[in-house]
């Protein structure tokens, strides 16, 4: 299969790229590690007339600590996260995530820009940059601007970017101690897409209450879900089963499933909060000390 | 660059009359090449029918099998899901590229000793995976080598010898140094 005819750039700069997507308003898709995109075009879903390759753009890839935030840049490749000991130290559901992306091949291509802004609700970083509080950072012909991942993704393909704008770096606020965190999810086959996952961040006081959490779910509604009532329920509790299956069984409620190939909505829904009680449980002992 | 790289000329098939091409000059195999392709023009189709190198397969198509596995500038990818433009200026390394001066590498010595493939199809992919691996890991469990190959499939189901293969490639390499190979 080849993909429809496109005209190609290939700009070195965030500012070439940005006025090439304006000169092509709305017609113009960014490459960036392609494992998306050239699928849905090569399968005609998808038949953009210009795509802006970003992968020439020098230091767009990158994963630092900087001013209070974990900075991701966009072009950062999925096993980037898995050569990184920071983020095993300090950020494993990142790690988590990216070990459970597709394969190894796949993942040496696909980037966390890419991801987080393909806005497929089996995506499955946009529910950890939900539970970990990230902002995603762009640049657009009228400047920079942050949009946070909880209220960047309105329906199915459908984000806060504007056809105009570049996703440049995801940020994270940076990891306290006694903070723990973690993602899961369940698949029909080895590196398929969720039938459903989740993602939990917590962070405890020195007696074991939960002073923050952050609960974001991946492929149970038409966007990955941020669950925030259910952190909100955890937080200034104690962090024993108790809570955490009670806020387990509100992630579920917050879950919108749909029936699909992947499996009924009554099983996505159930899964969604043995899931959500899973990873909590991962994180509360991880801000423990434990693995 | 530009004035060393041999010229290559994509074949009719590959070419819509009157379509704009691109310009790229691409390290194939330790060779630099030069060539016009048409933006859409995916890498693996520039490998088999512009440059003959057909030894890289097309499986699935649908980035799945990993039967076109390739390395690009040293990682594997699936090169049915990379554009030839997106390879400009990079290294890429087949199938074909792994054997040294007419001699196998380690990693197809030990796939033809330990019979690592039974219809072949997947094999190249699969070699070029394992040479990738073996050159992050000299020395993969099972289960490391297991995690490797996920993006490679074998429809003949002959993961046990593949496996066996490609330790035994390994622990060939720590014994012997390495006479290149791809990686």
């Amino acid at each position: 299969m080849i993909p429809p005819q496109f005209e190609y750039y290939a700009p070195t700069s965030v500012d070439d790229a940005v006025a090439l997507l304006s000169r092509f308003n709305g017609e113009a898709k960014v490459l960036a590690g392609g494992h998306s995109l050239l699928p849905l075009m090569k399968l005609r879903l998808a038949a953009p007339s210009v795509l802006v390759d970003i992968n020439r753009i020098d230091g767009l890839s990158y994963i630092r600590e900087e001013g209070g935030h974990l900075k991701i840049g966009a072009t950062t490749r999925t096993n980037d996260l898995l050569d990184s000991a920071l983020l095993h130290r300090s950020y494993p559901i990142l790690t988590d995530a990216a070990q459970e992306i597709a394969d190894p091949l796949v993942r040496n291509l696909g980037t966390v820009g890419g991801n987080v802004c393909h806005g497929d609700p089996g995506n499955d970083l946009p529910a950890c940059m939900m539970a970990l509080g990230a902002v995603y950072a762009l640049a657009g012909p009228e400047g920079p601007r942050t949009v946070p991942a909880s209220q960047f993704y309105k329906d199915t393909f459908v984000t806060a970017v504007e056809p105009t704008e570049l996703l440049v770096e995801v940020r994270i606020p940076q990891a306290v101690t006694r903070q723990g965190s973690a993602y899961h999810k369940i698949e029909k086959r080895v590196g398929d897409f969720a039938m459903a996952g989740a993602a939990a961040r917590v962070v405890l006081d020195d007696s074991g209450n939960v002073t923050a959490a952050g609960i974001g779910l991946t492929g149970v509604g038409a966007t990955a879900i941020h669950a925030a009532k259910a952190a909100a329920a955890l937080v200034g509790q104690p962090a024993d089963d108790a809570h955490l299956l009670q806020a387990a069984k509100i992630a579920q409620e917050e879950s919108e499933p749909m029936s699909d190939l992947r499996g009924p909505a009554e099983y996505k829904r159930a899964m969604a909060g043995v899931l959500t009680h899973r990873v909590l449980s991962r994180a509360v002992a991880r801000a423990k000390g434990g693995a | 660059m530009a004035a060393t790289a041999r010229p290559v000329t994509p074949a009719a098939a590959l070419t819509t009359s009157g379509a704009p091409t691109t310009k790229i000059h691409i390290t194939v195999n330790g060779q630099l090449l030069s060539a016009d392709v048409e933006p859409r023009t995916l890498l693996v189709y520039f490998l088999r029918e512009v440059l003959g190198l057909t030894g890289t397969h097309v499986g699935c198509d649908t980035t799945n099998c990993g039967a076109c596995t390739v390395h690009l500038d040293g990682r594997p990818v699936k090169s049915c899901t990379v554009l030839a433009v997106q390879a400009n200026g990079r290294k890429v390394t087949t199938v074909e590229g792994l054997e040294v001066g007419g001699k196998l590498s380690p990693v197809q010595q030990a796939f033809y000793e330990e019979h690592g493939l039974q219809c072949g199809f997947c094999t190249p992919g699969m070699m070029m995976t394992a040479t990738a691996l073996l050159a992050r890991n000299p020395n993969p469990s099972d289960a490391e080598v297991r995690d490797a190959i996920r993006g490679n499939l074998c429809r003949c189901t002959g993961y046990v010898n593949i496996v066996k293969a490609i330790k035994a490639a390994g622990k060939k390499m720590q014994e012997t140094p390495p006479a290149g190979g791809g990686a």
